[in-house]
């Protein structure tokens, strides 16, 4: 498989204390998922790749541009209806209204959130907001979908709607790049993990095999601590 | 000598018989400072929401500055008002000082600090909270800020009514440039001052219930409105 991304030696340091430090990688996988322990700089990373940071050395390659979306752990949702929060974000890409409201209505029914289309966002269940947050990012026809810890703060059946929802996603063609504290979750997402720590790369390995043989001591510590 | 009690009492018929010199006090109360809140809004809230989500050198200090603005003493604005628009000023040609148009200007300029730094709060804590989703959908500063003001709008409303507040009950500006001339720049508070100075307590007292009725209905509606808001859109 061809990289959709090269990172070279990636690095972003505040304060004089490195976040993300000499990270190397190579992304070709359909749904890549990023695990590491809690400040290991797994947002850190994906907001790096996303373009909200800017590395302090390094450089990030892409093979061709791709358009990407982002979905965060908190929805951020106007003070508007559900679809009109959808419609802002395709307002911002430049597409003209009857595009905006068509594409709007296929991703809130993709979402199964159709009858909800006209309640105002904020009122929404917090798993109804990220599944509105889901079908703005759809609607943008993203080539890349970044995800940072989507379901964190959702009960289990949200869990799994937001789950089936990337799935489709991924299913459409976008590239999936996510983070998440779910293991299964992430046994049912990747393609391939990628795993770091203190913000280094430790090691990037099909997700099946991270799974049952991890290469490293330290990911077979961590997938041993985080076990259920 | 009237009573206090009877001073009460005549204020109340006046209030009751909606007399017209109380009437057209009023009304010229009302009119300027709606007008100079219009005026701080139309400039302050652009200027707030651009202080808090925009990048430029000297962001800080203008923070600083409208913060400070906020507690301009309305004298002191009168007076530089007076300035400008005296006849040997540099805006002198256009005859406004003693005019209704004056006041406007005056409590304008008093008012837009308020609004500004009241706004560049309210942006601030929406643009944290907003902040990466809307740079991630790929919204310019400007755009941001646009999208907040109108997010924020039912908080906003705390802003210009704060203005409002500042500006109607204010006396040192209206009195300076406006001269309190009787029919033509006499508002409520100069009224009150100068009916007092004079001794006729009744239209001064008739005046301050106006007044607190006024800016304690004001806040009741924004209350209402805030409260609606919240239940309507979270």
């Amino acid at each position: 498989m061809a990289a959709w991304l090269e990172l070279d030696r990636l690095g972003l340091h505040e304060s004089g204390t490195h976040i993300v430090e000499d990270v190397t990688l190579s992304l070709s996988a359909p749904r890549t998922v990023v695990l590491g322990p809690n400040g290991a700089g797994k947002s850190t990373l994906l907001r790096l790749i996303h373009g909200l940071l800017h590395p302090s050395n390094g450089a990030l390659r892409w093979p061709r541009p791709l358009s990407q979306a982002m979905v965060f752990q908190r929805p951020a949702m106007l003070r508007t209806t559900a679809i009109a929060n959808v419609i802002y974000g395709l307002k911002l890409r430049g597409h003209g209204a009857n595009v905006r409201e068509r594409r709007a209505v296929a991703a809130l029914d993709h979402v199964g959130l159709a009858h909800l289309a006209q309640r105002p966002a904020r009122l929404l269940s917090g798993g109804e907001q990220q599944r509105v947050a889901l079908a703005r990012a759809w609607a943008l026809e993203p080539e890349l979908l970044i995800l940072d810890e989507p379901t964190a703060s959702l009960d289990p059946a949200s869990t799994r709607e937001v789950e089936r929802i990337v799935g489709e996603i991924a299913g459409a063609g976008a590239r999936i790049l996510m983070t998440t504290h779910n293991l299964g979750q992430a046994r049912r997402m990747a393609d391939e993990i990628v795993f770091i720590d203190r913000g280094r790369i430790v090691e990037q390995t099909p997700a099946e095999q991270f799974f049952s043989t991890p290469r490293t001591e330290a990911a077979q510590r961590f997938l041993q601590e985080e076990a259920p | 000598m009237t009573t206090l009690g009877d001073s009460f009492l005549t204020a109340w018929q006046l209030v009751a018989a909606a007399d017209t010199q109380l009437g057209s006090i009023v009304w010229l109360s009302l009119r300027v400072s709606l007008a100079a809140t219009l005026i701080a809004c139309v400039v302050g809230m652009p200027v707030g929401a651009l202080l808090a989500v925009g990048r430029f050198p000297g962001r800080r200090v203008l923070i600083v500055l409208f913060n400070g603005l906020m507690g301009l003493p309305p004298v002191v604005v009168g007076l530089l008002v007076y300035l400008l628009l005296s006849r040997a000023g540099p805006l002198g040609q256009f005859g406004l000082l003693f005019s209704p148009t004056a006041m406007i200007i005056a409590q304008a300029i008093l008012v837009t600090p308020i609004v500004t730094a009241l706004t560049r709060q309210v942006v601030a804590d929406e643009w944290s909270e907003y902040r990466e989703q809307l740079r991630s959908l790929g919204a310019s500063r400007a755009r941001a800020a646009a999208t907040l003001l109108w997010d924020g709008r039912f908080s906003l409303t705390t802003a210009g009514l704060a203005g409002f507040g500042r500006a109607i009950a204010e006396v040192g500006a209206v009195m300076i440039v406006g001269g309190n001339i009787d029919g033509v720049t006499r508002v409520m508070t100069t009224t009150i001052a100068l009916e007092t100075s004079k001794g006729d307590l009744p239209l001064a007292l008739a005046l301050g219930f106006v007044l607190i009725a006024v800016v304690l209905s004001i806040n009741a509606v924004a209350y209402a409105l805030r409260g609606w808001a919240e239940r309507r859109w979270g």
